[in-house]
Formats: structure tokens, C-alpha cells, sequence
């Protein structure tokens, strides 16, 4: 298996999330991963982008979001930049939690920290956030 | 074609939702959200959810069930979901709101479960 990649670059629209998120699942199912798996990624992938085109981006359609794809006989890595102040993900509270339950929102990172196998969080020098999340695959 | 479709009916005091579609960010979330708040509006305070015909829901959508809940609840009604699929019943697990939502699996058990 050789290592494939893809881009893409949206606007800070609502509608552009269905959009990312589905031409990503498009490039993770090629790329050999389980039905069970691809779900979790593309949960993942969603949340991931809907954060940086809501909460990073605010909406601001004149700012882009960046998404990087990267399969590998090991893993597939997807990147999620945006032009956002950033956030320390420290700060968000556990959603399970009894007092935290009946919350409406704060489960996207809960998501993506639960279907993928490592998830971090940077700030680029130029400015922006960009989130990483890998999924290891199981040989 | 619409991102969720929802149809009503009634079963005595009790309305029924079926929803087929996506529960995601935007539309989807927003639909949930019109649908009850208008039922709500006309007194239908006992709302059963059937989301059979539900293949997908994010975060959001997941939040604007517990909001659906939340609002219900606060105005003296009551909520219960029926025949989840597998992956919307794993995503309820893995949140704890297994434990907050009466779930049923048939419909006139679900209809006997409204007090």
C-alpha cells in the first residue's frame, strides 16, 4: 500500500461541512478501512471541521478551512487547519459528566477523542488552529 | 431533497414524530428544533421520537435532542425515543444519555410508557 493524500479548502459555511466531510469519507473508504472504523472517522472528521468553520472561523466566510488527508499502510492522518484564535482543549469539560449531562453542546471533541486514536491541537506560527487526529490501522 | 424529513401523527394525547434523514449541523438540528417547539406551542406535550428512518446525527443533533428533552420536560411533557439504530444507540452509550432518555424499541410499549 503506498501512502495517498488529498486536500481541500472550504469556506466558513454551514453547508461546506456535508460537503468536506463527505468527499473525506469518499477518500477514507478507498483507502481500505473497516465500515466500523470509516464511521467513527468521518464522525470525527465532521466534528472536527464544524469547530473550525464555527467556533475557529466564526462563520466568516472570507476565512478558509484546510483539510489534509494522508493515508498510510499504518494510519491515516487528517488534519483540520482553520484562521481561528484557537482554544486550549484543556478548558472543555467532560460532557459525561452528571453536571455536564443535560448540556446541549461540548460533545464534538468528546467525539473525536473517543473514534480516533490520537488527537492534539496546535497553533500555527502564521496564526490559526489546527487540530490532527489519527487512526491507526489494525493489521 | 430535505436534509431531514419529519411527519406527525397522533395517538390519542400522544404525537408521534417519524423522522427520516440526517439529525447534523444546521438544517437537520434546526427541523428537530421547529418541529417540537411548534408542538410544544400547541399543547402536544407527549412526544414520541421514531428516528428508524435516522441514518445519521452529529454532535449538534445529539444536542438538540437533549435541548428537545430539556424543553419538554420543563413544560410538564415528556420525550421517549423509539427504534434507534445501532450506531445512534452506541452514540447515546458512549454518552451517558442512555441513562437520560426512556428508549423503546416497540411502539405501543412506548405509547403505555406515557403517564
Amino acid at each position: 500500500m503506498t501512502v495517498e493524500t488529498t486536500e481541500l479548502k472550504l469556506a466558513s459555511r454551514i453547508e461546506a461541512i456535508e460537503e468536506a466531510a463527505t468527499a473525506v469519507a469518499g477518500f477514507v473508504n478507498r483507502s481500505g478501512i473497516s465500515e466500523e472504523e470509516a464511521f467513527g472517522i468521518d464522525m470525527a472528521v465532521r466534528e472536527a471541521i464544524a469547530n473550525a468553520v464555527i467556533h475557529g472561523n466564526k462563520l466568516d466566510e472570507k476565512k478558509l478551512v484546510w483539510i489534509n488527508v494522508r493515508s498510510s499502510p499504518d494510519s491515516l492522518e487528517i488534519k483540520v487547519h482553520d484562521q481561528g484564535q484557537g482554544f486550549d482543549p484543556e478548558t472543555i469539560s467532560d460532557p459525561t459528566k452528571e453536571e455536564n449531562i443535560l448540556k446541549s453542546s461540548g460533545r464534538g471533541i468528546f467525539f473525536m477523542r473517543n473514534f480516533m486514536d490520537e488527537v492534539d491541537w496546535s497553533t500555527a506560527p502564521e496564526g490559526g488552529t489546527s487540530v490532527r487526529m489519527i487512526k491507526r490501522r489494525v493489521n | 431533497m430535505a436534509e431531514l424529513n419529519i411527519s406527525e401523527q397522533q395517538a390519542g394525547d400522544v404525537t408521534i414524530l417519524d423522522m427520516n434523514g440526517k439529525i447534523t449541523i444546521g438544517e437537520g438540528s434546526v427541523a428537530l428544533r421547529t418541529a417540537i417547539r411548534r408542538l410544544l406551542e400547541e399543547g402536544k406535550k407527549k412526544i414520541l421520537l421514531n428516528l428508524a428512518g435516522v441514518g445519521y446525527i452529529d454532535s449538534s443533533g445529539i444536542g438538540e435532542l437533549v435541548s428537545s428533552y430539556t424543553a419538554i420536560e420543563k413544560d410538564g411533557g415528556q420525550l421517549k425515543l423509539l427504534n434507534l439504530t445501532q450506531k445512534l444507540q452506541d452514540l447515546l452509550t458512549i454518552t451517558k444519555l442512555l441513562t437520560v432518555f426512556d428508549v423503546y424499541e416497540s411502539e405501543s410499549e412506548a405509547l403505555n410508557g406515557f403517564k
